[in-house]
C-alpha cells in the first residue's frame, strides 16, 4: 500500500463515498426500485443518480470556489452539503 | 407479486474486481498524489489543495484547456454532419454495400501512433506527398512544423480522416434499421427529402448518434498520441492540448502532484460533459 501514498484526508473521502454506496445498496435490498422519481430539474433519478449528482456537483463547487476565491474551503463545504441535501430532497 | 432475486449481483462481481484493479485503485492513487508533493523515493509531503489552487490560477492550464475544447469542438462540428451526409449517401443494398463499409472501416484499423507518423511524413514540406504538392505544385506555403495555423489544420484534418468513419458506420447502422414503412408513409404524404430527414431519419438515428457523439467527444477530448506524434505540441505551444501538457508535467518535469491534480480536473470535465450530454439526450425516453 506504500506506493498508493495514502493520507488520512483522502482515505476519509473514499471511506465516505464507499459507505454512501454501501448504504444505498442496503436501501436497495430493503426497498428495491431505487425510489425513482421525476425531480425539479426534469430528470428521472434514482437514489444512485442523486448520489452521483451530489458528488459531481460538490466537486465543481470546490473547484469553482478554489478558482474564484481560493483557500480556505469552509464555505464550499457548507454549499456542498446544502447541494447534497437539495439533490436528495428535490432532484 | 414479483419475487426479488439478488443473485445477479454475484455475476457482476468479477467485472467489479477487474474494474477495481485497473481503474478504481489507480484513480484512488491519483487522488492521493494530488494532495501531496514528492521528490521520488516514495517520500510524500502534504500539500493539501495547493496544487488545485495553483492550477486553477495558471494561464498555462487555461490555454491548454481552451485548445482542447477548440479541438474537440472543431472535430465534432466537422465529423458529425460529414458522417451523417456520407451515411445518407451510402447504398442501402447491393454489391457496393460491403465495399463502402470496408473502405470506411479501414482508417479506424490503423493505430493512433501509426496515423500520427503517417501524417507527419505525408505533410513534410519537401518529401511528403501533401506537403510537396501544396508547396511546390499549388505554390501555397504550408509547413505544419513552422506555422500554427497549418499545424492546427493538419491535426483536425487528420482526426477527421481517422474518425469520421465511426460516425458514418453508427449512423449507417441507425439508417438501415428504419423500416421501409416509414418511407412509404412519407411518400404517400408527399413529404420532402428534408422532412424525411428531419422527422424520420434524425429521430430514428438519435440513439446511435448520441453514442457516436459521446464516443467522439471522449476520444477527442482525451486525444494524445496523434497530435503528439504529428506536432509534439508545437510549433511553440500552439497545439499543446491538455493531454500533451499533462504528460509533459507528469513525465517531463516529474511533477506528480500537479499532474495528478490536473488529471482529476480533466477527468471531472470529461465526466460532467458526457453525463450532461447523455442525460439531456435520453431525457425524454
Amino acid at each position: 500500500m506504500g506506493w498508493m501514498a495514502w493520507t488520512w484526508p483522502t482515505a476519509f473521502v473514499f471511506i465516505g463515498i464507499f459507505s454512501a454506496m454501501g448504504i444505498l445498496i442496503a436501501m436497495e435490498i430493503r426497498w428495491p426500485g431505487g425510489n425513482e422519481r421525476k425531480g425539479v430539474l426534469g430528470l428521472t433519478t434514482t437514489r444512485g443518480d442523486r448520489l452521483f449528482i451530489s458528488l459531481l456537483g460538490s466537486v465543481y463547487i470546490f473547484l469553482i470556489w478554489l478558482g474564484v476565491f481560493g483557500m480556505p474551503l469552509w464555505a464550499p463545504v457548507g454549499i456542498a452539503i446544502l447541494w447534497g441535501v437539495f439533490t436528495f430532497w428535490k432532484v | 407479486m414479483k419475487t426479488q432475486n439478488q443473485k445477479a449481483w454475484l455475476f457482476v462481481l468479477p467485472v467489479l474486481l477487474l474494474v477495481a484493479f485497473n481503474a478504481l485503485i489507480p484513480i484512488m492513487t491519483v487522488v492521493n498524489y494530488s494532495v501531496q508533493e514528492t521528490f521520488g523515493n516514495n517520500l510524500f509531503f502534504w500539500e493539501g489543495m495547493g496544487w488545485f489552487e495553483k492550477l486553477l490560477h495558471s494561464d498555462r492550464f487555461y490555454s491548454a484547456l481552451g485548445r482542447q475544447f477548440f479541438f474537440t469542438g472543431m472535430i465534432l462540428a466537422i465529423e458529425v454532419p460529414l458522417g451523417i451526409i456520407i451515411a445518407l449517401s451510402m447504398p442501402k443494398q447491393g454489391f457496393w454495400v460491403p465495399v463502402c463499409l470496408v473502405t470506411m472501416a479501414l482508417p479506424m484499423l490503423i493505430p493512433w501512433n501509426v496515423v500520427g507518423a503517417m501524417w507527419n511524413i505525408f505533410t513534410l514540406p519537401d518529401i511528403g506527398l501533401l506537403g510537396y504538392f501544396m508547396n511546390h505544385v499549388l505554390g501555397v506555403s504550408y509547413d505544419m512544423t513552422q506555422n500554427p495555423t497549418a499545424a492546427w489544420a493538419t491535426i483536425i484534418v487528420m482526426d477527421v480522416w481517422h474518425w469520421t468513419s465511426l460516425v458514418v458506420l453508427l449512423s449507417y447502422a441507425g439508417l438501415v434499421s428504419i423500416p421501409d414503412a416509414y418511407y412509404q408513409a412519407a411518400k404517400i404524404d408527399g413529404a420532402s427529402n428534408w422532412a424525411v430527414f428531419r422527422f424520420i431519419q434524425i429521430p430514428k438515428m438519435k440513439n446511435v448518434l448520441t453514442i457516436a457523439i459521446l464516443l467522439r467527444f471522449m476520444d477527442s477530448f482525451n486525444i494524445y498520441t496523434e497530435p503528439f506524434v504529428l506536432t509534439g505540441g508545437g510549433p511553440g505551444n500552439s497545439t499543446t492540448l491538455l493531454s500533451i501538457d499533462l504528460v509533459k508535467i507528469a513525465l517531463g518535469q516529474f511533477d506528480l502532484g500537479p499532474a495528478a491534480a490536473m488529471s482529476l480536473i480533466y477527468f471531472a470535465i470529461t465526466l460532467l460533459v458526457s453525463w450532461v450530454f447523455y442525460t439531456l439526450m435520453m431525457k425524454d425516453d
